[in-house]
């Protein structure tokens, strides 16, 4: 009986061919994507811009003209393209110059993505006086009543917002309370069924509040002649 | 699905069998994730299927024209890459062109990397065909897949928000079906369509015997 085993010949992968394709096709491919950013980047950037706008008119429809200004503790800069969003405000000055409010952005986790805002903020008064979700993506007829909700949009006409007496802080953290228990000009009443939405926007607020509300009061000098 | 080995000629089935003897969502059951995700306003959906349209037809036709020189070993890795490409300057242009769209599509642009439709075809036909023909059946392939979309969203947005592309159509006494907007309502209108489809299509069956019936009878 023969016990010798047929030989193996082992069979080679197409190794240089193999390099040579994926070279090609990544060749092809980071050409295609780098074309593709550099057309649509100019758009893009002024998608964005056009629908910040938006959202900062919306909050302060007096405004005739808004600037972006970066606020840190040492001081006011005009906001840059690559500026964190969060350190970033939108002063609204009427035909005057005067300022009309000052509009912030605010993120918090709702149910099931980050719920944003902008928000206004009247330094007169110390207070929220507008609110508009930004973007959401909240269960349709449950976390999207605090688009519609006239009782809840109520909320954001005088929402205290006073800082402490050092400046450092909001006096009173922003909270959003059970449905029909707000007794506070600085709780938010939720709505009911709506819950985690309406307390993820006053946990946005507050967190956004906290820390610029002490800076836009102690540099407001400068953001009012940034308007002349 | 077709599964040639050799080069097939150009007809106009190789156009029209992806819009309804193959069609990607009722007839193969592909891409439900978008399907069933991206389907609760019109606009949604036929920007999804205008999205997939676009990738599947450049990947394809890339992977057609450069079957020859693709070893099989790296196959599926190169098919990937050409879609991830592809996939990258839509979302680059769907940005550009409405940021609102944009969110509301969400992470499922990213995902039509992964979309069955278009690595099926890639594999099955575009791998064993001429330009031309890849080209042809992309085309089909993706307006078909866009007008599943399409029929879905369009049924979803105006029971679920009585509107369509964003008008009010019906009155304001009309109480929405919020569920027809929740990905439940998705499996409800997709077992809806796939059911008319179905029944169409035994339908016509039926009327073939018959008149086969007929004839064998008339001789």
């Amino acid at each position: 009986m023969n016990t010798e085993l047929p030989v193996q010949v082992p069979v080679e992968s197409p190794t240089v061919p193999m390099i040579r394709t994926l070279g090609l096709i990544s060749l092809i491919c980071g050409f295609s994507v780098t074309l593709a950013y550099q057309w649509t980047k100019p758009h893009v950037d002024e998608n964005q811009r056009v629908t910040t706008e938006r959202a900062v008119l919306a909050v302060l429809p007096e405004a005739a003209t808004q600037k972006a200004f970066v606020l840190r503790v040492d001081g006011v800069a005009p906001a840059a393209a690559d500026s964190p969003p969060e350190d970033v405000v939108y002063v609204g000055y009427d035909a005057d110059g005067r300022i009309v409010g000052i509009a912030a952005r605010g993120a918090s986790r709702g149910y099931a993505d980050l719920v944003h805002v902008m928000f206004a903020y009247d330094p007169a008064c110390q207070c929220i006086n507008a609110l508009k979700v930004t973007k959401m993506n909240e269960t349709p007829g449950l976390g999207d009543t605090v688009l519609k909700d006239p009782d809840f949009k109520r909320n954001f006409e005088a929402l205290d917002a006073r800082v402490n007496a050092e400046g450092t802080a909001l006096a009173n953290r922003i909270v959003t309370v059970k449905h029909g228990t707000k007794r506070e000009a600085w709780q938010i009443d939720a709505i009911s069924g709506s819950t985690v939405t309406s307390k993820a926007i006053g946990r946005g607020l507050d967190r956004s509040a906290q820390r610029l509300v002490p800076l836009i009061l102690r540099h407001l000098a400068e953001l009012e002649s940034g308007g002349r | 699905m077709s599964l040639l080995n050799k080069e097939e000629p150009l007809t106009l089935d190789t156009f029209v069998r992806g819009i309804w003897r193959e069609n990607p969502v009722f007839v193969t059951v592909l891409g439900m994730c978008p399907t069933l995700a991206v389907t609760n306003s019109a606009t949604n959906a036929i920007s999804m299927g205008l999205a997939t349209l676009f990738v599947l037809l450049c990947s394809n036709v890339l992977v057609s024209m450069l079957r020859k020189v693709i070893p099989k070993e790296v196959r599926i890795a190169s098919y990937i890459v050409l879609i991830a490409s592809f996939v990258t300057v839509v979302d680059y242009a769907i940005q550009a062109i409405s940021l609102e769209v944009y969110e509301a599509l969400g992470a499922f642009i990213q995902l039509i990397v992964v979309n069955c439709i278009i690595l099926g075809r890639a594999e099955a036909y575009a791998s064993r065909q001429t330009v031309v023909n890849t080209a042809v059946n992309s085309i089909g392939t993706g307006i078909g897949f866009t007008l599943a979309l399409l029929c879905l969203g369009v049924v979803r947005e105006v029971l679920g928000a009585g509107t369509l592309f964003g008008v009010r159509i019906l009155p304001e006494q009309f109480q929405p079906w919020v569920l027809m907007l929740l990905p439940a309502g998705g499996f409800f209108v997709l077992a809806g369509w796939m059911l008319l489809i179905d029944w169409m299509n035994h339908r016509k069956e039926r009327k073939a015997l018959e008149q086969e019936g007929a004839t064998v009878h008339g001789q």
